[in-house]
């Protein structure tokens, strides 16, 4: 057999085809405030592209149902595409079983129930739960409710002025009586990726869960959880261009068969009489109710979305627009990056000596620019970087480098009303 | 840029840049500090209440733009009132910033500098911040008051 030698594809090519790509979002294609729309608001949620809407409006028009023991027609078909989808989402984290894949709200609903769960069937009065300092308010809060249920201790890794985990903490901290150790992959109001691969091994060396918490890392690299070597993931569908509402965790098969049912209800049982009931096997354990069906079907197609542009094609692209983001905002005199860690994700955190970044964020509305501002669920980060909160732009691969020309423009504005 | 110069308006950049009564008054009897929790902005609204009448205002805290020239002139608009007539000047305000019909600007003096903010609902929150703070801190009941 020869192989094919495959065309080598050049910045340029690659650039053109991003271009070509924003073609399929319909919402960017619209003007605010007078303006053409300068979406950069990423990391809060993605825009959908014409799939995923076509995917979801096609399955409420054709195949609506309710999944699960139907003997009809569409209750068959609606029930093969949820579990296609569940099939996708597998194979997009190179799981290995669907079986394992459960569909929740989001990243947030899965952090719970894992934290939910590990309280009440491994967690004990002085054990210790692991985090850091840069986790989302998601990945803090079900933890705390966790240690207080529990009575463990929850423990929290610090990070340096640049945004990274404080190199060797992580190591020093766990200790064997930690049984958790549950990290954010991407910080989403920093950037920094994080070496969760590392993370997870000396997570293991002590016996401790390994939680990674993928919801900004999903969109911008390729997520392999058997590489990383994790026990459970999670992320959530809307920022990956799928609908809101509706999000996956990947848990290992003995993990799931371990936790307790998160909730009650149809769809997670076997057996049920007034004496006693037996519950279904993972993911079913984990999806009592009716679940968000279109939603897994939007998502299932979002995913095949983001595989067929090639996670490795958007992280090259993303690569490149950052440099030039963040070589054109450091050339701004009084603009401050927040979280400057070598091989950062396209996020983009920043400060201005003159403006508050809800002034910033409003004038940049004003300019057409969509960005985010606030403390971003990461109280703490603020906290520890020594600001109130920040403005934030997150890149996407529909991002073009004349928005970032747009988004500097926009802030020089803001210096000049803030003189 | 007309847009701009209808929300960020010559006086409450002034007011941002140099806010008025920004001290910590020396007889001050009652007090409130007022959250946002959205953005981070913390004020603190220190009263010298003297037979119903403010006799002295000062606030102290950091935020935006909006919430700053906000407390500053709010600071000015209060001072030398009786506490029935700063509830009826919020009234007022609060009506203009969230675009109440019938709202009369006019009757705000420099405060009408605030119109322009029922145009941009996330920031009437920062607009107002200052105003729930003092009405905390000169009612009874809760001293923190919360946006959220």
């Amino acid at each position: 057999m020869t192989e094919r030698a495959q065309p080598i594809e050049t910045a340029a090519d690659l650039r053109a085809d991003m271009l070509r790509l924003r073609e399929e979002f319909p919402a960017l294609h619209q003007r605010v405030r007078g303006r053409p729309l300068v979406y950069l608001d990423n990391a809060a949620t993605t825009h959908k592209p014409r799939v995923v809407l076509e995917a979801m409006t096609r399955f409420y028009a054709e195949d609506n149902s309710n999944i699960h023991r139907g003997v009809h027609a569409l209750s068959v078909r609606a029930t093969e595409a949820y579990e296609q989808a569940r099939s996708t989402v597998a194979r997009f984290l190179s799981a290995p079983s669907a079986s394992e894949i459960v569909f929740l709200r989001g990243t947030t609903e899965a952090i719970n129930l894992i934290a939910h769960g590990l309280a009440h069937c491994r967690l004990r009065p002085g054990d210790e739960v692991l985090i850091t300092h840069m986790e989302h308010h998601s990945n803090i809060v079900p933890w705390q409710m966790a240690c207080k249920q529990s009575g463990a201790t929850l423990k929290v890794v610090p990070i340096t002025d640049n945004g990274e985990l404080e190199h060797g903490a992580v190591e020093r901290m766990l200790t064997d009586r930690t049984r958790v150790v549950s990290v954010v992959h991407v910080s989403n109001s920093l950037g920094t990726v994080n070496p969760v691969r590392e993370i997870c091994a000396l997570a293991h060396k002590v016996g401790a869960v390994a939680v990674v918490d993928g919801a900004q890392a999903v969109a911008h690299m390729a997520v392999d959880v058997q590489e990383i070597g994790c026990d459970a993931y999670a992320f959530s569908g809307h920022k990956l261009m799928g609908p809101t509402g509706v999000g996956a965790l990947w848990a290992r098969q003995e993990l799931l068969a371990e936790l307790p049912p998160y909730q009650g209800g149809g769809d997670m049982i076997e057996v049920v009489t007034f004496e006693k009931t037996t519950y279904a096997k993972a993911p079913a354990k984990f999806e009592a109710g009716t679940p968000n069906i279109s939603g897994a079907v939007g998502l299932g197609a979002a995913v095949s979305f983001i595989e067929q542009v090639g996670l490795d094609r958007i992280h090259a692209y993303d690569t490149w627009l950052l440099e030039r983001a963040t070589e054109q905002m450091q050339a701004i005199p009084g603009l401050r990056l927040i979280g400057t860690a070598p091989g950062k994700a396209a996020i983009l955190a920043f400060t201005l000596d003159t403006a508050h970044p809800h002034d910033i964020g409003t004038i940049l509305d004003m300019e057409g620019v969509a960005i985010r501002t606030g403390h971003h669920c990461t109280q703490p980060v603020m906290v520890r970087m020594g600001v109130p909160a920040t403005a934030r732009a997150s890149l996407s691969l529909y991002n073009t480098q004349e928005e970032i020309d747009t988004l500097c423009r926009a802030v020089n504005k803001v210096k000049e009303v803030f003189q | 840029m007309s847009e701009m110069q209808d929300l960020y308006q010559e006086i409450i950049l002034d007011h941002n840049r140099k806010p008025r009564n920004f001290s910590i008054p020396a007889h001050a009897n009652h007090t409130a500090v007022g959250h946002n929790p959205l953005c981070g902005d913390q004020i603190t609204v220190l009263v010298e209440l003297d037979g119903g009448v403010i006799k002295t205002i000062g606030f102290q805290g950091a935020g935006c733009a909006i919430s700053k020239a906000s407390a500053s002139l709010m600071t000015e608009a209060v001072k030398g009132r009786t506490i029935d007539e700063a509830k009826v000047i919020f009234e007022g305000f609060h009506d203009m910033v969230t675009g109440v019909a019938g709202a009369e600007p006019e009757a705000l003096g420099k405060l009408a500098a605030f119109a322009g903010v029922c145009e941009y609902p996330a920031r009437v929150k920062c607009a107002s911040l200052a105003w729930h703070t003092l009405q905390a801190a000169i009612t009874e009941g809760p001293t923190t008051v919360s946006t959220e």
